[in-house]
């Protein structure tokens, strides 16, 4: 067998293939070779072969047959094995692979390994990847490791430690002696790990956090720490143009800044330093802003007091006027944080952070735009918006959303006039209107509907937009909508504010037609254009739509032609104003209720709708669009009232009655005719006619001397000739009324049947009643006309009375 | 810390990756095609810096390689910067005036150096010398081996 060619003579040989197909066929069959080598268990080449191996796992083919020749590799006494093998490990062998636990006794030796670059292989590898089993059975070699006085180990042995703490935060406890000593390091590879490891402790354990400020007095070290980096003279092991070890400054701020959170003592302690590294950190080259940042993250987080918050503030300021754009990105990032906090410091700056919007950088104007919105307040929102419409105007696609949804909302929230605001939502509208969102159509609806003496101002912008462009369509929606319910201004071309403009019927037609043949018009806006439509001219264009795909375009366009045909009396008031909406919270779905004609979908229980009770005596027609599958209205007629009948026949009841004097009509009750409920809740099916007079209300027959007697009507069934009535006869007196009789005696077209009385006794003061009924046949329907004659005993001595009852409601014998 | 660690040419092919979380091989794969399309679409001079994610992304272009990491949100990204930088001076100091055809014939040593820059997504030493004369000591480890070895020179070493 021939040796295997070398890692360098195949990655020359695969880089000549031409095509994918080619080079696929090489790496297969330079597999294949190595396959066969590893079956032969040939330790020579092993390494080699693996190495390979990788370079293939690098171009994206798979090497998963490789995994145990790592191992071998690992358990290899060579170096050079070794390397090779725990690259291999790193790069096959992560803790989602079977085979990964096997490492962990060759680690453990190679930890143990007089060799200090194995060892540091061995602690490379345990703290890249190690699992949490393989953790938790060596973090006793690492925990032995982080004393030895070997720096070059006892770094790896930090960083281990910190991954073994993320696999296993339960062994954070079993590394806190040997961390004691750490920061007495000299070297900086050392402390910076140990202030990595210590960051670590204390985000995971606040217990940690208080044991170090309050035991270590951390927070002295590593003031002390950092003021030697920057004092100290030029150190060309650690310099970076200039400065001393930045990498170690930075962990170290961001070590103070965990400390400092929340606590006095601790931020006051290190005031001084961080106001030094504001204040002397050079800042013309990317690594002192980067240290400048660090330290503006930790003011801004510790409780600092308010001079170094200004400066802190005063640097972002400065960074948004850097030339480098990562410098301003960072700015506007941070600015974004504080800006809830430190509003006033952050509006300071206002004017820079509005340049930005007109940045080239895309992350940049992202930012801005965020931090603008952020800044926007009742006092500068006409200059902000200003030059938030400005950007949106020209922004890319990616923002026009977002902005646009700022925009509505900060309009919202600050609008000075209401004219304004819809000026604003118009200019949105018209600029991006294909990016706003879906419920921003109802909003402004609603926004309108709400600003009563702006209609006709609104109405002629809209038309006049809509002229311009029908391509954008929530602006064509809102239109056709307003055009629809506020035409008659429109038309009228009244309106205070702008030059009215002449505008006929025909005109909005043309319009309202254009839009409804345009193909740009989406089934939902050709929708809100039927409902525009309101003169005779209309019912050829909604004819054709009677028979649309579109099933909500077909009911209403159905609907409609009914309404045109046949309700002329309805019209009017079928097609009245929209009432005032009530306003929603803007963040929730907005939930429109509509009572002419259309309904969108459900009205929030807690709502209550602005309209639901018309008297029933106007005429009150509801088209229940989604309700039943009668497009029929429900009908309420009203009652009208009856005149005494002036000649009616003689009642000779009892010899003395005349009619002449009849009674005027009880006046014509309210009829509570159950309406039809309100949009979708439970939507029953509405009987077509209502029962007309379906109750009778009760009346008063005699009320004297502390006894009251009442008549409670009901209509027989089946024969409604026959009227039911119940007496109520209550006592208000303090004694009861016993051996209580009631007679009663009508006229002779009359019949009467009196029915056994619930007792003879009624109790005093209102205790109780007594029930009787009474049966009157009315064949003729004439005027009911009643004489009883009422006997008891009270307080000891008879009493008897006679009395006339004439005012019998008049549905009681109709 | 730092997630990962990516180094891809112009045309989006990968030299070397590092991961500092265990992830499935396709969700590698994934977030390399994810980044190499992100990174690559950026206009010559925007910032370097990205959002994907839950992470930051940052990136910096050095001749023909896209040096790529994924960090934490908490990061700097200023010194993320710098920390790329320092990888690419030990990487020159090493080669010599690296180009991606070192990375490319040399990936193994690429990534010895960044195993003595780096570790678990950390960095565990500032001094770039003290890097250099590991990877240099190491070098010379191997290289006795080879020595003292009854092996042809030609055979043992990949």
């Amino acid at each position: 067998m021939p040796a295997p060619i070398r890692l360098r003579e195949l990655i020359r040989t695969i880089r000549t293939a031409r095509t994918q197909a080619e080079e696929r066929e090489m790496i297969q069959k330079e597999c294949a070779a190595i396959r066969s080598s590893f079956r032969e268990e040939d330790n020579t080449y092993r390494c080699r072969n693996v190495a390979k191996l990788l370079y293939m796992h690098m171009l994206g083919y798979p090497a998963h047959f490789g995994q145990l020749e790592c191992l071998k590799l690992i358990a290899s006494q060579k170096f050079t094995d070794k390397r090779i093998g725990y690259l291999g490990a790193m790069l096959l062998l992560d803790e989602r692979q079977d085979v990964h636990l096997l490492m962990t006794n060759c680690i453990k030796n190679d930890l143990n390994h007089s060799t200090q670059y194995v060892q540091g292989l061995a602690l490379c590898t345990l703290g890249c990847m190690g699992s949490s089993e393989m953790c938790r059975d060596l973090a006793g070699e690492v925990e032995k490791l982080l004393k030895t006085s070997n720096s070059y180990l006892r770094k790896k042995a930090a960083l281990c430690a910190v991954h073994v703490i993320r696999k296993v935060p339960e062994l954070m406890e079993m590394f806190l002696p040997a961390t004691k000593n750490l920061l007495s390091e000299k070297n900086h590879g050392v402390l910076h790990t140990s202030v990595v490891l210590l960051t670590e402790m204390c985000e995971r354990s606040p217990d940690m956090l208080s044991h170090f400020r309050k035991v270590w007095l951390l927070v002295p070290q590593l003031v002390r720490i950092l003021k030697n980096l920057i004092m100290s003279g030029y150190s060309p092991e650690h310099d970076v143009s200039g400065i001393s070890d930045p990498f170690l400054q930075v962990r170290i701020l961001r070590l103070l800044r965990i400390l400092g959170r929340s606590d006095d003592d601790s931020s006051e302690a290190m005031n001084d330093i961080l106001a030094q590294v504001a204040t002397n950190t050079e800042t013309s080259k990317n690594v002192g802003n980067a240290i400048l940042y660090e330290t503006v993250l930790t003011i801004m987080d510790i409780k600092s007091e308010s001079g170094l918050r200004v400066l802190a503030i005063n640097i972002l300021g400065r960074f948004l006027l850097n030339n480098d754009k990562n410098i301003r990105y960072v700015a506007l990032t941070s600015l974004l944080k504080t800006v809830q906090t430190d509003h006033n410091a952050v509006q300071r700056h206002r004017s820079t952070i509005v340049d930005c919007l007109k940045d080239l950088d895309v992350s940049i104007k992202r930012r801005a735009m965020e931090l603008s919105f952020a800044l926007v307040n009742g006092n500068n929102i006409r200059g902000m918006m200003k030059e938030l419409l400005y950007f949106l105007d020209s922004c890319d696609p990616e923002f026009k959303a977002d902005c646009a949804s700022g925009v509505f909302l900060a309009a919202e929230k600050y609008a000075p006039s209401k004219r304004w605001h819809i000026d604003t939502i118009m200019r949105v509208l018209t600029t991006a209107g294909s990016y706003v969102r879906d419920d921003s159509v109802p909003n402004l609806i609603q926004l309108i509907t709400n600003s009563v003496e702006m209609h006709a101002y609104t109405v002629q912008r809209l038309y006049k937009a809509l002229l311009d462009d029908i391509s954008q369509q929530p602006l064509v929606q809102v239109s056709s909508w307003c055009i629809g319910e506020y035409g008659d201004l429109l038309v009228s071309g009244q309106c205070e504010e702008e030059e009215p403009i002449q505008v006929t019927e025909d005109e909005v037609l043309d319009v309202l037609e254009g839009l409804l043949l345009s193909n740009l018009s989406t089934p939902v806006t050709r929708g809100y254009s039927l409902l525009g439509e309101i003169l005779n001219r209309i019912k050829k264009v909604v004819s054709v739509y009677g028979s649309s795909i579109d099933v909500e375009l077909q009911q209403r366009a159905v609907e409609y032609n009914a309404l045109f045909k046949k309700y002329d009396h309805m019209r009017p008031a079928l097609l009245e104003r929209m009432p005032i909406m009530e306003k929603t919270a803007s963040n929730g779905p907005t939930e429109i209720v509509q009572t002419n004609g259309e309904t969108e979908p459900s009205v929030p229980d807690t709502k209550h709708p602005p309209l639901v009770t018309q008297p029933a005596n106007q005429a009150n027609d509801l088209l229940d669009l989604l309700g039943g599958n009668d497009v029929v209205p429900v009908i309420q007629t009203t009652l009208p009232t009856k005149p005494a009948s002036a000649g009616g026949e003689l009642l000779d009841l009892l010899g003395d009655l005349s009619l002449s004097g009849g009674p005027a009509p009880a006046p014509v009750p309210s009829v509570p005719v159950s309406q039809p409920p309100f949009l979708l809740d439970g939507l029953s099916s509405q009987p077509l006619f209502t029962d007309i007079a379906a109750v009778i209300p009760p009346m008063t027959a005699y009320n004297k001397n502390g006894l009251k007697i009442e008549f409670t009507f009901e209509r027989a069934n089946p024969n409604p000739n026959i009227a039911v009535i119940t007496i109520h006869a209550t006592n208000t007196t303090e004694a009861d009324m016993t051996e209580f009789v009631f007679q009663a005696a009508v006229p002779k077209t009359f019949q009467l049947q009196l029915l056994s009385p619930s007792s003879n006794i009624v109790p005093a003061l209102n205790q109780g009643s007594i029930t009787q009924i009474i049966r009157v046949l009315n064949p003729q329907k004439q005027q009911l006309r009643m004489r009883v004659k009422l006997t008891y005993t009270h307080k000891g001595l008879p009493v008897q009375d006679l009395a006339e009852v004439n005012n019998f409601p008049p549905q009681s014998w109709q | 810390m730092m997630r990962f660690l990516l180094l891809f040419s112009r045309q989006g092919k990968l030299r070397l990756q590092k991961w500092f979380t265990p992830i499935p091989e396709r969700e590698k794969k994934k977030i390399v095609r994810d980044m190499t399309t992100m990174v690559l679409a950026r206009k010559p001079r925007s910032c370097n810096f990205l959002h994907w994610k839950d992470l930051k992304i940052v990136y910096k272009r050095y001749a023909s390689l896209y040096f790529c990491c994924g960090l934490d949100a908490e990061e700097n990204e200023l010194i993320a910067l710098e920390m790329l930088h320092r990888y690419v001076e030990l990487l020159d100091k090493y080669f010599g005036n690296v180009c991606e055809l070192d990375i490319i014939f040399n990936f193994e040593k690429a990534y010895f150096i960044l195993d003595e820059f780096l570790l678990g997504g950390e960095i565990q030493e500032t001094s770039k010398q003290v890097v250099s004369r590991a990877i240099e000591a190491s070098d010379m480890l191997q290289e006795a081996e080879i020595d003292n070895s009854d092996y042809d020179l030609e055979l043992g070493w990949p």
